[in-house]
C-alpha cells in the first residue's frame, strides 16, 4: 500500500475510534455480550468439569475464556460491518469511494477500527477473567500466540460481514452477517471439549474449521499447544478466502454506484 | 418575486379573480364536509414557553387570527414557530398567558381544542410500513368516526390530495411531497375548523408546494377553515397568506397583511435604462416627477416612489408621451425580507444560522 | 368503552401490521432461540450425566429458555418501534386524537404479545417435533403457554416502558442489554443446586428470571410444583404490573395533553 492508500487507512480509522469515543451505545453492547457470556458460561457452568471425560488442564473459566475471547473477536468484526452497511445506507461510504485512490484500503481502514474496538473489550475480558482466578499455564509465546489468533479470528470475521455489507448496502443485511458466524462458532466444542459432544453435533463439530482454532487457543493458554502450525495455516486460509470474498464485495458496490 | 407577481400568486391561490370576490362566510359552507359555525378564530395573549436549559423560546407573542384567514408565521428555524404551534395545539403547556384556539382555552379545555383542530406538525409523522389509505383509517378510527362513514371519508380524502392511485403503497415508497399531501390528508379527516400546518412545504419540489399551496387556499376560500402555518419561506407567506406574522427570537417583530408590511418599511423602486445612452438626462428628468434619486446600475436611472408601487403605469405612459425608447423598466418592490431586515436588523437567512446556534428549542 | 376497545384494537391492528411487514423483526426472534435451542441442547448434552441433573434430555431441560429469550426479542423490536414513534412525532399526531393513553399502551402490547404467542406456539411445536415429553400432558402444555404469553407481555410491557423514557430507538436497544444479563446470570443453563459458583449461584436465586424459567421448566420435566409454578406465574403477574405502571407514568409524560 503505498502512502495514500495508507493515508486513507488512517483516515477512516480514526474516524472509526471517534465515533466509537463519542457514542458509548456502539461500545458497550459489544463489550457487555462477551462479558456477559463470559460470566453465564464460566460462572453457571463450572460443574461440567466434573463430567466423566473433561480433561482441559486449564480449568473451566481458561476454557470458556478462549471461547468468548474468539466469539468476541469474530462478533467484533462482524459489528464492523454494521457500521459499513450503515455508511452504505446514509450516503457516507459513495463519499469514501469517490474520495479513496485506493478502496482497498477503505476494509483496512475499517478493520483497523474494529481492531481497536475489540482491543478494548479483549482487554476487559482478560482482566475480568484474571480477577476471577484464571490460570494461565502458557508461556509468553504461547499466550502471544492465542491473541494473535484471535486477531486473526478478527480479521476473517470483518472481511465476511464486510463483503456482505458491500454486497447488499444495507444495515437490514445484519442478520445475514451474524447468523453463519454465530453458527460456525456454536457448532464447535463451546462447553465441553471435542470428545464429549455426541451425534450431529460432533460431526459438524469435527469438520469446523474453528474447532481447531478453539481447541488451539485452548492449547496455548493453558501450556499444550498440539496443532499450533496447522490451526495458524487455517487462519491465514480464512483470512485469504474471505479477503478475496469482500474485495469482489468492494468491487460489486463500487460498480452499483 | 416582485410584489406584482406575489399578488398574482396569491389570487390564483386563493382563486380569486382581478375583481377580488367577496370571501365566502364562515358558517355558510358545508359542502365538503369542514365542520362549520361557531368560532374558528384563534386569540393569544402574552404566551410564554420556557425551557429548563436555554433562552425563552416564545416570549410573550399576541395574536388574533380571523375565522377563514390564513395566518403566515414567518420566521426562521430556531425562532418560535414550532413551539407556538405546539402550544396552540394543546401539546405543550405554555408557562404563562392565555391562548384560545376556536373559542376553546388551549390549557383548561384541551380535549376540545383538539376535537376542533388538524394538524400537520413538521415532520411528516407517518409509519413507513402502513399505507396510506392505512393511516387514514387508523386516524379515522381514532377520531372516533363511525365505521360506515369512514370508507366514504377515505375515499373523498385520497381524492383530494391525489393519492387514490398510490393509496395501497407502503409510505416508505412514498415521495417527500406525497408524504407531505398524505399528512393533510391525515389532519382533515375528522373536519377540523381550524388547521395547524407547521412549514408544511419545507424540502419540497416547486410542483408539490404549489400544489399544497394551492389546496391550502381551497380549504380556506371554500371551506371557511382558519389556517394557521408557519413557514421560513417569504415566497410561501407572501403568495398564500392574508396576514403575515414575524417572529424573530419568541417575539412578534412584525404583523400584517405582506402588502402593508412592504408599504410599511419602504417605498417602491423603479429603475429605467434608456434604449439610448445619451437620452438618459431625458429619461431622469421624467423620473424624477414620479420620485426622489436613487441608486441605479451604471446605465440606467432609478427612483424611489412616491406613491408605492401604483406609480409604475404612470411612469411608462409619460415616457412614452415623451417618446423615449427604453431598453428595460424594472419596479423593484420591496420584499418581506426587506421588512425583516428593517424589524431586526438582520435578512432572514443570516438570522437563521444565528437562531440554530441560539437556540435548541426547536 | 366501545370507543376505548375500538382504539385499542386499531392500535394493537397497526402494532400486528407493522410487525408482521418487517421480516427483519420476526425471522431472528422466531428463529434465534431455535438455532440456540439446537446448539446447545446439545452441545450441552453432557451436563445430564452430572449427579442429581433432573432429566436425561438436555432438551426438555432447555426448551423454556426458548420461550423467555424469544419474548425478549419480541420486546425489543416493540420498544424499538414504539420509540421511533416518539422520535419522528407519530405519537404527537395519535396525542392530537381522543385517543386514550390506555388505548396506545394495551394496543402496543397487543402486537408484541401477538409475536411472543406466535413464538410460544412454534418453540412447542418445535420441541414436540424433536422429543420433549411433558410430564403435565397437554394441561401442562396449556399452562406452559399460559405462562410464556403472560411473560411475553411482561417484557413487552418493559420494552414499551423504556421506549416511553428513551424516546429513541438506539437508547431503547442500548438498554436491552442489561435485560439479557438479568436472562444470563439465571439457572438457564444448569438447575440452581447444580450451580458450583457461589456468586453466580446467590445472583440466580434472587434474579426474578430464574423463577420464570422454572415454573415453565417444572411442567416439562417435574410435574405441576405449585411452589413453582406460583413463583412463576407470581413473578410474570409482578412484571407485567410493574412495568405496565411505570409505563403509564411515562406515557402521562411523554403524552403531555393540556
Amino acid at each position: 500500500m503505498n502512502g495514500r492508500g495508507l493515508s486513507v487507512t488512517l483516515g477512516l480509522a480514526h474516524r472509526q475510534m471517534t465515533l466509537l469515543i463519542k457514542n458509548p451505545s456502539l461500545l458497550f453492547p459489544p463489550m457487555l455480550f462477551p462479558l456477559m457470556n463470559f460470566l453465564a458460561f464460566a460462572g453457571g457452568l463450572s460443574r461440567l468439569r466434573h463430567v466423566p471425560g473433561f480433561n482441559y488442564p486449564g480449568g473451566y473459566t481458561a476454557f470458556q475464556f478462549v471461547f468468548v475471547l474468539l466469539q468476541s473477536a469474530a462478533f467484533g468484526g462482524v459489528f464492523m460491518g454494521f457500521g459499513i452497511a450503515r455508511d452504505f445506507e446514509n450516503g457516507f461510504a459513495r463519499r469514501l469511494l469517490v474520495a479513496a485512490p485506493h478502496r482497498s484500503g477503505l476494509i483496512a481502514g475499517y478493520w483497523l477500527g474494529a481492531v481497536f474496538r475489540w482491543s478494548l473489550v479483549a482487554t476487559m475480558l482478560t482482566i475480568v477473567a484474571l480477577i476471577a482466578g484464571m490460570p494461565i499455564g502458557g508461556s509468553g509465546v504461547d499466550i502471544f500466540g492465542l491473541y494473535a489468533l484471535a486477531l486473526l479470528v478478527n480479521l476473517v470475521g470483518i472481511l465476511w460481514a464486510a463483503g456482505i455489507a458491500m454486497r447488499f448496502r444495507t444495515v437490514q443485511a445484519g442478520p445475514l452477517m451474524q447468523t453463519p458466524v454465530f453458527m460456525l462458532l456454536f457448532l464447535a466444542p463451546v462447553y465441553v471439549p471435542l470428545a464429549l459432544l455426541q451425534g450431529w453435533i460432533h460431526t459438524l463439530a469435527s469438520v469446523n474449521p474453528y474447532t481447531l482454532l478453539l481447541e488451539e487457543g485452548r492449547g496455548l493458554l493453558a501450556g499444550t499447544p498440539l496443532h499450533t502450525a496447522s490451526a495458524f495455516l487455517i487462519a491465514f486460509g480464512l483470512v485469504g478466502f474471505f479477503l478475496v470474498w469482500s474485495l469482489r464485495g468492494l468491487r460489486i458496490a463500487e460498480r452499483a454506484g | 418575486m416582485s410584489a406584482a407577481a406575489a399578488e398574482h400568486d396569491r389570487a390564483e391561490c386563493r382563486g380569486d379573480d382581478a375583481t377580488h370576490w367577496p370571501r365566502v362566510p364562515v358558517g355558510l359552507v358545508t359542502t365538503l364536509g369542514v365542520m362549520a359555525g361557531g368560532d374558528n378564530s384563534i386569540e393569544v395573549e402574552g404566551l410564554v414557553r420556557e425551557f429548563k436549559k436555554g433562552p425563552r423560546a416564545v416570549d410573550g407573542i399576541d395574536l388574533r387570527v380571523e375565522p377563514g384567514e390564513i395566518y403566515g408565521f414567518l420566521g426562521p428555524n430556531g425562532a418560535g414557530k414550532s413551539t407556538t404551534v405546539l402550544m396552540l395545539t394543546t401539546l405543550l403547556p405554555p408557562t404563562a398567558g392565555t391562548a384560545r384556539v376556536a373559542g376553546f382555552d388551549v390549557v383548561k379545555e384541551g380535549p376540545s381544542v383538539r376535537r376542533t383542530i388538524g394538524a400537520a406538525l413538521q415532520e411528516a409523522a407517518l409509519d413507513p410500513m402502513l399505507t396510506g389509505r392505512e393511516h387514514l383509517r387508523l386516524q379515522a378510527a381514532l377520531q372516533g368516526i363511525a365505521r360506515d362513514e369512514r370508507r366514504a371519508r377515505e375515499q373523498e380524502l385520497l381524492a383530494r390530495v391525489g393519492l387514490s392511485e398510490a393509496a395501497d403503497r407502503k409510505v416508505k415508497g412514498y415521495s417527500g411531497g406525497m408524504k407531505r399531501r398524505l399528512d393533510l390528508a391525515l389532519a382533515l379527516v375528522h373536519r377540523p375548523r381550524v388547521l395547524f400546518l407547521d412549514e408544511p412545504t419545507t424540502g419540497l419540489d416547486p410542483q408539490s408546494r404549489s400544489a399544497l399551496w394551492e389546496e391550502v387556499g381551497r380549504l380556506a376560500r371554500d371551506e371557511g377553515v382558519t389556517v394557521f402555518l408557519t413557514t421560513q419561506y417569504l415566497e410561501e407567506a407572501d403568495v398564500l397568506a392574508d396576514r403575515v406574522g414575524i417572529i424573530h427570537r419568541g417575539r412578534i417583530v412584525a404583523e400584517g397583511t405582506p402588502s402593508a408590511l412592504k408599504a410599511d418599511v419602504g417605498r417602491s423602486t423603479v429603475e429605467a435604462i434608456p434604449a439610448e445612452e445619451d437620452e438618459r438626462a431625458r429619461v431622469a428628468e421624467i423620473l424624477l416627477r414620479f420620485g426622489d434619486p436613487t441608486q441605479a446600475s451604471p446605465k440606467g436611472v432609478a427612483v424611489q416612489l412616491a406613491n408605492s408601487n401604483g406609480s409604475l403605469a404612470d411612469v411608462v405612459r409619460a415616457l412614452d408621451e415623451a417618446k423615449l425608447a427604453i431598453a428595460n423598466i424594472q419596479l423593484h418592490a420591496p420584499t418581506l425580507d426587506d421588512v425583516f431586515l428593517a424589524k431586526t436588523g438582520t435578512s432572514l437567512e443570516g438570522a437563521a444560522e444565528d437562531d440554530e446556534q441560539d437556540s435548541d428549542a426547536e | 368503552m366501545t370507543l376505548l376497545l375500538n382504539q385499542i384494537g386499531r392500535i394493537a391492528w397497526r402494532s400486528v401490521i407493522r410487525t408482521a411487514r418487517q421480516p427483519a423483526a420476526v425471522i431472528p426472534p422466531l428463529t434465534f432461540p431455535l438455532m440456540l435451542m439446537a446448539v446447545n441442547s446439545n452441545g450441552l448434552r453432557a451436563a445430564t450425566h452430572l449427579p442429581g441433573f433432573p432429566t436425561k434430555s438436555f432438551l426438555d431441560f432447555f426448551l423454556p429458555f426458548s420461550f423467555i429469550q424469544g419474548a425478549l426479542f419480541a420486546a425489543t423490536t416493540a420498544g424499538t418501534d414504539l420509540a421511533r414513534d416518539v422520535d419522528t412525532g407519530f405519537l404527537n399526531r395519535l396525542a392530537l386524537t381522543p385517543m386514550r393513553g390506555a388505548a396506545l399502551l394495551l394496543g402496543e402490547l397487543g402486537g408484541a404479545v401477538a409475536l411472543g404467542a406466535l413464538q410460544a406456539f412454534v418453540y412447542l411445536g418445535v420441541g414436540l417435533a424433536f422429543g420433549v415429553h411433558f410430564v403435565t400432558g397437554i394441561g401442562g402444555m396449556a399452562t406452559l403457554l399460559l405462562l410464556a404469553i403472560l411473560i411475553a407481555l411482561g417484557w413487552a410491557a418493559i420494552g414499551v416502558l423504556l421506549a416511553l423514557r428513551a424516546g429513541s430507538g438506539e437508547k431503547v436497544q442500548s438498554q436491552f442489554p442489561l435485560l439479557f444479563f438479568l436472562v444470563f446470570i439465571s439457572s438457564m443453563n444448569l438447575p440452581r443446586n447444580l450451580i458450583e459458583v457461589s456468586w453466580f449461584r446467590d445472583l440466580a436465586t434472587i434474579n426474578p428470571v430464574s423463577y420464570l424459567i422454572e415454573g415453565l421448566r417444572t411442567l416439562i420435566i417435574e410435574g405441576w410444583n405449585a411452589q413453582a409454578l406460583a413463583l412463576g406465574f407470581g413473578v410474570a403477574i409482578l412484571m407485567v404490573l410493574g412495568a405496565l405502571g411505570g409505563a403509564s407514568i411515562a406515557l402521562r409524560q411523554r403524552m403531555e395533553r393540556t
